[in-house]
């Protein structure tokens, strides 16, 4: 009576999806076959156009067949009416489409579009933009799609102000979104440059252009806008502060101006006829562009890193040919001329002195300080005490600690000290997994606050002493340092860095757990060296305090290397300086 | 039409197209059981349904008029030995109450107007009673009365300018402060909203689909979700402090939020996150009211307000429990689909029994429309219905019964509650945005001491329920008093009308209907001194959601059939294999291309 409905049971339904799935594979084999061997005679014709576009549109990540088809295509190109070719590559585009519908993050379908882009006679920009309006309104995290975006908004020249919007919508949609918010930071500094009377760092001309890559420019923005930024930012990290997209982009907010590129200091030793020249940033020391001219003459010399380990370095060193400056009765005016920077620093050693040197403070600089008008330090104040507000309702929130640990390093690095340490503390005990992060972080600070302590001071002796230290940062700043004391501390090594120390002549690391003094490195004054408590445990280990000319007093004690057999006359062989050994 | 006889005998016989009923049918059809699924109106989905406006009017006009008495037919003669007959009563149009319809739009022509019919004596009761406080010309009272009487009549020959400009002439009862109102402005004429009128769906109930709610989930199981089609509410409001306010809800809304502060921000993030899991606090203020709970957790009036009355939408009174389990509803769908919780059928809510209607016949269930049962043959001995008589007489044997309550009427005698409900078509969104494409949904607090919690939904042109240019507005609580007195006072302040002619910045009432309907909820499912195999499916809820008429259903189909699995996944059609007894397309698939479209009407007059 009623037209009962039977259902195909679930072994009829398979035994058909796979005689289908056998026929397609069939279909599919053969017109691959087709296709190779189309292309091994080099037959590029239409024909063939159709077979790849079969294949591909099953599946559009078979790159030889993308790659096949551009061959086809490029030759249509020479035999075709341009009117022709236009319709050929729409064709193409529209192909292409149903492409990214099968597989959105395929490389060769937007690799191939990209392709036909550039080539299309008369391209059709607002349609690809609006193509990747809607991938990305499918998923915002498309950086296949991200990267076209990129091609096509630069190619076109969309107005930067509406790509700017575009990534308002799609961080209103959703702010867990790191390219949204990276694209912002690239086209803010186009949009809304730094005001040219500020102190601009990089002394390029801004120039809003669409087609300016934003890696030429300089990577500031004008306060206004900032303030506007930090806003937005805020209000993703209050909603979700676990989110770490909005932190890191607050972070390139916060971020301090470049440094100025520059020579910050130039010593000279009479003894060992030395210039060590220190830089803002480090430079390769064997291709840089250094000219030392010395009393009027330019000096033909040889730069070298302070270390073998490394080419690049902010220390470079040189020694001068032998006698120039050795007679303490002369007196002597050295320049050293960087000369691709035009830039160079004077450095006089007079009459009677065995050393001189010319710098820049780390104070003067403000060096571990963003550069700040008062205005923005006020705008940071205003920042900080947001961050604490959202401390108080998340105390244990990593992301907020850390931020408010930067921020007060931006503002006043010593006064804010204490505070500093305290959230380290909280910091490794909430995120237990990244402790030693943290421990190496706070190592900096630390030793930022003691180098401009030591500065204020304007002493050359550098000590930090039982605070936890885990690593050594900043050792270009200590280039004058003639006595050094970490001990008690959690050092592993003296790492190459440590051979910028050149005026080093006293080094305290007792109570560590140092294994390593590769950075013990031809020190050409250093004379003292008390390693008592430490984990040496191969005479091999301090083989590279052999290159330290100076060297007479060592104190080992409390190391595992003092238990070998042997050890103090194989010492002696290799130190023999040493006069002061202590086992 | 001479009658064409029905098959004899079925396994389950349905009357009444609501949306549990429907459900029910869906469920049983789809498992092999024999579905005849009736109902006397003409029109699915029975209070469920959604109307064209005219379609409307026409219900309207058919509740405004005086019930006839039915003449109960003596089917005995039908009987055989042991059995015995149950009267099912009279369906009765209680279940919709108080209707009072105005039109505060002008009619397009004066005289039109005035040719047409003489009110309703009742309806004329209903617009004075509004019009006593309305500072307007007696003349100007016809004008809006009358017109409603063209509701069947010449209308459809009218050519009208759809949007020519008004003159000052066609106004006339419009107050002063209103005609001077936004000159500019075209106003959407009665007769064009007629013209028009078949655009609309406008739903008898106001619900929304939670998108985590046990009718989205049955609708994927079931595969019935491919008959219709659903958008997103885009947006929850709420009425506060005499404005409306978006309420942030979800994490982008919180984002980006400007009434917000940041640390309210992040409070309301963390609420929200936390009541997710059930804590010890939680257990602390058991039994207590949760608005107790949010006032301790010091969230401020701002949060406290929207997680209350928008998020939870309970009342001051709650208790947290239920408070909590309200909010994790509302979360727990948040985000499936978009930045709101619900979604909404595209052309109305009566799409959703019409497409389990549909799913039913698919697999050859029977649909009759204008037909209706009169009464059950009860065996004396099992207390057990055998059979059904229609009501042309034929007898019809089934092994189970089920039925819309209205049939059983005044044996569940229980003092009955009552929903207030208003449609209105506006010109505007209670609260303009960017887009004019926003779905809301708006809680709104009792305007005073004594008054309900009223619920809003907006609906714009793209949800297809009504034309561009308006929006249709459902206003939906429990009952204290008529419809009229306990929703025209928030009409009266989120809207403008000539009651409210001072608001002239917030969306005209084009035309409005307030009406009580039954709220079914508590209605038993057996017993009415029914027999054992008889279900009473009840009405509406007053809740949002479905998940009352859900649930009802699947008790229902348990019942029927208990080792049964409730809408297993249809399978695909090629999956389905044709008899070559009955080469021709199964029953089913005819009435499958009536249910859900508009031909259905017809399809079933044909069937009388």
């Amino acid at each position: 009576m009623h037209g009962r409905i039977k259902i195909k049971s679930t072994a009829q339904q398979e035994e058909e999806k796979r005689k289908e799935r056998e026929k397609k594979l069939k279909i599919y084999v053969s017109a691959r076959d087709t296709c190779f061997s189309k292309r091994k005679e080099g037959i590029l014709d239409e024909e063939a156009l159709q077979v790849t576009q079969q294949l591909l549109s099953s599946n559009p990540d078979f790159a030889t067949l993308w790659n096949y088809r551009r061959e086809i295509l490029m030759h249509l190109e020479t035999v075709k009416e341009k009117d022709e070719v236009q319709k050929i590559y729409e064709a193409e585009l529209a192909f292409l489409e149903s492409c990214l519908k099968l597989n959105p993050k395929s490389y060769g379908s937007w690799h191939h579009r990209c392709w036909v882009s550039a080539r299309l006679p008369r391209p059709d920009w607002s349609r690809e933009l609006s193509l990747c309006d809607r991938c990305l309104s499918l998923d915002d995290r498309n950086f296949h799609c991200w990267d076209y975006r990129r091609m096509v908004v630069k190619v076109s020249g969309v107005p930067v102000a509406q790509e700017l919007g575009f990534t308002d919508r799609l961080i209103g949609s959703n702010f867990s979104n790191y390219s949204s918010w990276h694209y912002r930071s690239t086209l803010l500094p186009l949009l809304h440059p730094e005001s040219p009377e500020s102190p601009s760092p990089s002394h390029e001309p801004p120039q809003p252009s669409p087609s300016h890559s934003p890696q030429t420019q300089s990577h500031r923005v004008c306060e206004e806008q900032l303030l506007k930024e930090y806003e937005l930012v805020q209000n993703a990290f209050f909603t979700d502060p676990n989110d770490q997209s909005a932190w890191f982009y607050y972070r390139w907010l916060l971020g301090r101006a470049e440094r100025e590129e520059m020579i910050s200091c130039v010593y000279v030793s009479r003894d060992e006829e030395r210039v060590a020249v220190a830089f803002s940033r480090p430079v390769n020391a064997q291709s840089v562009s250094l000219l030392l001219v010395l009393d009027g003459q330019p000096q033909k010399v040889e730069w070298k890193s302070v270390h073998p380990r490394f080419k690049h370095s902010p220390v470079c060193i040189c020694d001068l040919p032998p006698g120039t400056i050795s007679d303490i009765t002369n007196e002597h005016n050295l320049t050293v001329h960087w000369t691709e920077k035009y830039t160079h620093r004077d450095c006089a050693l007079y009459t009677g002195r065995t050393e001189s040197w010319c710098r820049d403070s780390a104070t003067d600089q403000e060096l571990f300080r963003s550069e700040l008008s008062v205005e923005k330090t006020s705008v940071l104040q205003s920042e900080l005490q947001s961050c604490n507000q959202l401390l108080e309702l998340e105390p244990l929130n990593k992301w907020c600690l850390l931020t408010i640990v930067l921020l007060m390093r931006a503002l006043d690095p010593l006064g804010y000290e204490k505070e500093t340490l305290a959230h380290f503390q909280t910091l490794k005990e909430v995120d237990p997994m990244r402790s030693a992060y943290y421990s190496d972080l706070c190592s900096k600070f630390i030793i930022e606050n003691t180098v401009l302590k030591m500065e204020y001071a304007e002493v050359r002796v550098f000590s930090i002493t039982d605070k936890n230290l885990t690593t050594l940062c900043h050792l270009d700043q200590l280039l004058l340092v003639t006595h050094i004391n970490l001990s008690s501390n959690q050092l592993q090594q003296l790492p190459p860095q440590f051979a910028m120390l050149q005026c080093l002549e006293v080094l305290e690391v007792d109570n560590n757990r140092i294994e390593n003094l590769e950075g013990v490195y031809h020190l050409p004054k250093l004379e003292e060296v008390l390693l008592k408590n430490n984990k040496i445990s191969a005479l091999a280990d301090l083989q590279p305090l052999a290159s330290c000319p100076k060297l007479r007093r060592l104190d080992l004690r409390g190391n595992p290397v003092t238990q070998a057999a042997n050890i103090e006359s194989e010492l002696t062989a290799l130190l023999p300086s040493v006069t002061d050994l202590l086992l | 039409m001479a009658a064409e006889e029905l098959p004899s005998e079925f396994d389950v016989v349905i009357l009444g197209t609501g949306l549990p009923e429907s459900v029910v049918a869906a469920a049983c059809s789809r498992v092999g059981q024999r579905v005849l699924h009736l109902d006397r109106r003409s029109y699915y989905a029975a209070n469920w349904a959604s109307f064209t406006f005219n379609g409307l009017l026409s219900w309207i006009q058919q509740y405004q008029e005086e019930p006839q008495p039915k003449e109960v037919q003596d089917w005995s003669s039908l009987l055989d030995e042991g059995e015995e007959l149950v009267y099912l009563s009279n369906p009765d149009s209680a279940s919709i109450s108080n209707l009072q319809v105005f039109c505060f739009t002008s009619e397009e022509d004066e005289e039109e107007a005035q040719s047409s019919d003489l009110p309703n004596p009742t309806e004329e009761k209903a617009v004075n009673e509004d019009t006593d406080v309305k500072p307007s010309a007696d003349s100007n009272e016809e004008a809006t009365t009358e017109k409603q009487e063209t509701v069947g009549g010449a209308e459809e020959e009218q050519v009208t300018p759809t949007e020519g400009e008004e003159q000052d002439t066609d106004k006339p009862h419009l107050s002063t402060a209103q005609s001077q109102l936004e000159p500019t402005r075209k106003r959407i004429t009665y007769a064009h909203l007629v013209k028009e009128g078949r655009r609309f769906n406008i739903d008898l109930v106001s619900k929304l689909m939670y998108s985590r709610g046990s009718l989205v989930d049955l609708l994927i199981k079931s595969n019935v979700s491919r008959y219709a089609e659903f958008k997103n509410v885009t947006r929850i409001l709420t009425y506060r402090n005499g404005n409306v306010e978006q309420v942030p809800c979800s994490r982008a809304d919180v984002f980006a939020s400007r009434q917000l502060s940041v640390v309210e921000k992040r409070k309301l993030m963390r609420f929200l996150t936390s009541c997710m899991e059930e804590t010890e606090e939680h257990q602390a203020y058991s039994g207590r009211p949760y608005l107790e709970f949010l006032c301790d957790q010091k969230l401020g009036d701002n949060l406290q307000h929207f997680l209350l009355h928008s998020i939870a939408m309970v009342t001051e009174d709650t208790p947290i429990e239920e408070g909590l389990a309200a909010t994790r509803h509302f979360l727990r769908s948040l985000g499936r689909y978009g930045n709101t919780p619900f979604l909404f059928p595209l052309y109305g809510l009566g799409e959703i029994p019409q497409c389990f209607c549909r799913m039913c016949a698919v697999f050859g269930g029977i649909y009759c429309l204008r037909h209706s049962v009169d009464c059950l043959v009860v065996d004396k001995d099992t207390n057990r219905c055998k059979a059904v008589i229609d009501n042309r007489g034929q007898r019809i044997s089934c092994s189970h019964f089920v039925v819309e309550d209205s049939y059983v009427g005044k044996k569940a005698a229980a003092p009955r509650r009552l929903l207030s409900r208003a449609v209105l078509i506006t010109d505007g969104s209670v609260l303009p945005s960017d887009s004019d494409q926003q779905v809301s949904m708006v809680t709104i607090p009792p305007v005073a001491a004594r008054y309900p919690v009223v619920k809003m939904v907006e609906l714009c042109p793209s949800t297809m329920t009504c034309i561009p240019g308006t929006y249709l507005v459902h206003l939906t609580c429990q009952s204290a008093g008529s419809a009229y007195e306990d929703l025209a006072p928030v009409v009266t302040r989120c809207f403008h009308t000539p009651d409210s002619p001072d608001q002239e910045n917030r969306p005209s009432v084009l035309w409005c209907v307030y009406f009580n309907m039954v709220d079914g909820s508590g209605v038993e499912l057996e017993g009415h001194g029914l027999p054992s195999n008889v279900y009473v499916c009840s009405g509406l809820d007053s809740t949002l959601g479905h998940e009352y008429a859900i649930r009802q259903a699947e008790l229902i189909f348990q019942k029927i059939l208990p080792e049964e699995d409730f809408c297993p996944p249809a399978p695909n059609p090629e999956d389905i294999i044709y008899d070559g007894e009955n080469p021709s397309t199964p029953a089913g698939e005819e009435d499958e291309d009536g249910a859900g479209e508009e031909g259905k009407r017809e399809q079933s007059q044909t069937q009388e």
